[in-house]
């Protein structure tokens, strides 16, 4: 079911949404779940959306986009629906095992749930609710408070389905697992997925969440994912967003580290109208390692926002961000990134680098770091760099027949490059390394023509009737 | 090859090369030399083409063209090199990409097709030789943690790798000890020939105690004041620069 209803604000109008649709909304959701979305959304009602009078979200004006008659899919519309048809993304043909969402529903590929042979479940969010009640229940909501984000509220308020990943103790996942999320929609849409991964003691675990617009309309997505990481597993997230510019795509990310565990964050933003990342990371117990990582190469009027909190909660923990972007036209971007130290955190390593490129006068960016240190017995640095590509180097470069064309993209690649490298898996470095390479020729349009463009095979391989998706 | 007549340069109102003159043909290797802030470096940044500078008279004339037309991309594609006094470090930019960058668009330029990376990677390791560079460049940035004679080292690396018809080599000699000296200087002569010129900057005489100039020109206040072969070199070793300075003063005085 679609509905709108488009005469009162957007948050009067979830409210009553929310009521008018709770048995849909419901579903087969459990009773505790849907305790928790009762919460949530008096949370909600509380909090409201963000505005500029917040602190962190000063630079961020979503005002407009509150605007927006926007449509909500309360029931899987998932029709039949074959992914290798319309859409073929870039790191799809890497060895992965995929899944995907299609505007926030699990789309049955061939069932809502895969348990591997090693233990590990994977599927629906919706489903795992009735099939795996007990896992959902213990971790649903631990991570992410709604009580302290609206968005992560109204999310939780409405959590119907997503990526539900479990992976028992001691197993290693040998496949990365990919998620793509492709928003398609005539009418401009509201989706709000969400996703749980959890690591048990000593697993490992890759997942690569891709995410994608097929659509010129406005779209607002809503994410939420949690992450718990138990003592000494592994688990490497990366997220790649190359959206339209009708899009606004909110990403709540929550990681929950447990003893001697080890999370790497990589968040690609290639394109996207308005993006915000928030993440936030509990280094919970001691002897955790976190690496952050992010890249933004932003054009045009997009907007990026990454908010970075990492709580350092216990002794001897180590996190290291990175966010690199580079900007073009009137491309704006904000970086925040607040490292707490607590009193127990003694022996902390927390580190913090965000440096950007400015291409043209008009773009501009907010970097703030912020650090709130307790503990006495702690390594912590922040570094912010704004600058433009160095003349020295451009002329370097020139003196030596290269085009002025080919110098900066030399040196923009050369300055993305950075965080590429942080990939560990060779055959995922080398895919974003060449989507970052083209991005950067200018090779990589935005999602308006990604259906046309996202694939090696050239746009050859999609012959598809827009109107009849 | 190579005309300048009647050139004067300005950075920021300041008068740096004043009615400087030089005629440079294929074959010929000419050395210039002259005290610190005579205007040397500028010659060669203005011939790169290097746009900090303002001309405010004067031609330079490179093959029939006029040097001024040209961006700095095209007179390198046309065959003009500079050696730089101070390489630039480029982190993130590997030597590798760096060096097929430039010979891809050269050879697209002179209407070739692109080398491919076997190729490539062939010619780069016969020219390491030639500079007797043995860590393997591929992967390291450009200049990034070089050691200054490893830099020097690198300039005539890439000088090999796109042969020019016209090198500039400033202060090419500088920090260098006498070992790697004598190496820069191997792969220089080495890249000599009838069809190409060499104009060599430099401070001090012992450079051209290894690469035999045609002439020697002294550089002082913005244009040349004496030229003569390489004995003149070995003058001014003895001599000191004040020689040139009191002459040039007395001819100024007249």
């Amino acid at each position: 079911m679609t509905t709108s209803i488009n005469t009162l604000p957007l948050k009067d109008r979830l409210l009553s949404l929310f009521y008018e649709n709770l048995p849909h909304i419901k579903g087969n959701a459990t009773p505790a779940a849907n305790r928790l979305r009762e919460m949530a959304l008096a949370a909600f009602e509380r909090q409201g959306f963000p505005n500029p009078k917040m602190e962190n979200w000063r630079f961020s004006d979503i005002s407009q986009l509150l605007e927006t008659d926007f449509a909500f899919d309360f029931s899987n519309q998932s029709r039949p629906f074959n992914i290798e048809k319309i859409f073929t993304c870039d790191v799809y043909d890497l060895d992965t095992f995929s899944v995907t969402l299609l505007n926030g529903w699990f789309v049955y590929k061939n069932a809502p749930l895969t348990r591997l042979s090693n233990g590990t479940i994977i599927g629906s969010l919706a489903k795992a609710m009735e099939v795996y009640p007990e896992i959902v229940d213990e971790y649903l909501g631990k991570a992410a408070s709604a009580e302290k984000s609206g968005l992560v509220a109204l999310n939780t308020a409405f959590i119907q389905d997503g990526l539900f990943i479990f992976v028992p103790e001691g197993v290693t996942v040998e496949k990365p697992i990919q998620l793509i999320n492709i928003v398609d929609s005539q009418v401009p849409l509201l989706l709000q997925p969400r996703h749980m991964l959890i690591a048990e003691k000593g697993s490992n675990v890759t997942l690569v969440n891709c995410d994608h617009s097929l659509t010129h309309n406005v779209s607002f997505t809503n994410t939420v994912m949690e992450v718990f990481a138990h003592p000494e597993a592994i688990v490497d997230h990366y997220k790649i967003q190359n959206k339209g510019k009708n899009s606004a795509l909110f990403t709540n990310t929550f990681f929950h580290l447990q003893k001697k565990s080890r999370v790497s964050s990589n968040i690609i933003t290639l394109n996207g109208g308005f993006t915000r990342n928030n993440l936030h990371v509990t280094l919970q117990e001691t002897e955790t390692h976190a690496d952050l990582n992010g890249l933004y190469l932003v054009d045009r009027n997009q907007h990026v926002d990454n908010q970075v909190f990492i709580d350092h909660a216990a002794q001897g923990c180590f996190s290291n961000q990175l966010f690199k972007g580079i900007l073009d036209d009137q491309a704006r971007a904000v970086f925040s990134g607040k490292i707490m130290v607590r009193r127990e955190a003694q022996q902390t390593l927390a580190y913090q680098n965000n440096k950007n490129l400015l291409l043209t006068d008009e773009a501009k960016v907010n970097t703030q770091p912020h650090l709130e240190i307790y503990a006495d017995d702690v390594k912590c640095s922040h570094g912010a760099t704004v600058g433009q590509l160095d003349p020295e180097a451009m002329f370097y470069l020139r003196s030596r027949g290269i085009s002025e064309k080919s110098a900066r993209q030399l040196m923009m690649l050369a300055f993305a490059d950075e965080v590429v490298q942080k990939i560990s898996i060779e055959p995922l470095r080398q895919r974003i390394g060449s989507m970052v390479e083209r991005r950067l020729k200018g090779e990589l349009s935005i999602c308006d023509q990604c259906v046309l463009h996202c694939n090696d095979k050239g746009p050859t391989t999609f012959n598809i009737d827009m109107s009849k998706i | 090859m190579l005309s300048i007549k009647d050139l004067s340069v300005s950075i920021n109102g300041k008068t740096i090369l004043d009615g400087f003159n030089l005629e440079v043909k294929a074959g010929e290797v000419h050395a210039i030399m002259g005290p610190n802030g005579t205007g040397k470096s500028t010659l060669a940044s203005v011939i790169a083409g290097r746009d900090m500078f303002d001309v405010d008279r004067g031609e330079i004339t490179y093959r029939g063209q006029n040097l001024f037309d040209m961006a700095p991309e095209i007179r390198a594609r046309e065959g003009i090199f500079l050696g730089f006094q101070y390489p630039v470090e480029i982190p993130g930019v590997s030597m590798a990409s760096f060096m097929r960058t430039a010979i891809n668009e050269k050879r697209k330029h002179l209407g070739l097709e692109p080398m491919s990376g076997a190729e490539f990677l062939k010619l780069m390791e016969e020219k390491k030789k030639l500079v007797e560079i043995q860590s393997k460049l591929t992967n390291r940035s450009v200049n990034e943690g070089f050691s200054g004679g490893e830099k020097k080292k690198n300039e005539i690396f890439q000088m090999a790798l796109l042969e020019p018809r016209l090198a500039i080599l400033d202060e090419t000699d500088s920090g260098l000890d006498i070992d790697a000296l004598k190496v820069v200087a191997n792969g220089v002569n080495k890249l000599r020939s009838p069809e190409n010129a060499t104009i060599i900057i430099t401070h001090y005489q012992r450079l051209l105690d290894f690469i035999i100039p045609d002439y020697v020109h002294v550089l002082f206040d913005g244009r040349i004041v004496k030229s003569g072969d390489k004995s003149l070199a070995l003058e001014l070793e003895s001599k000191g620069y004040e020689w040139v300075k009191k002459e040039a003063n007395m001819a100024a005085a007249h």
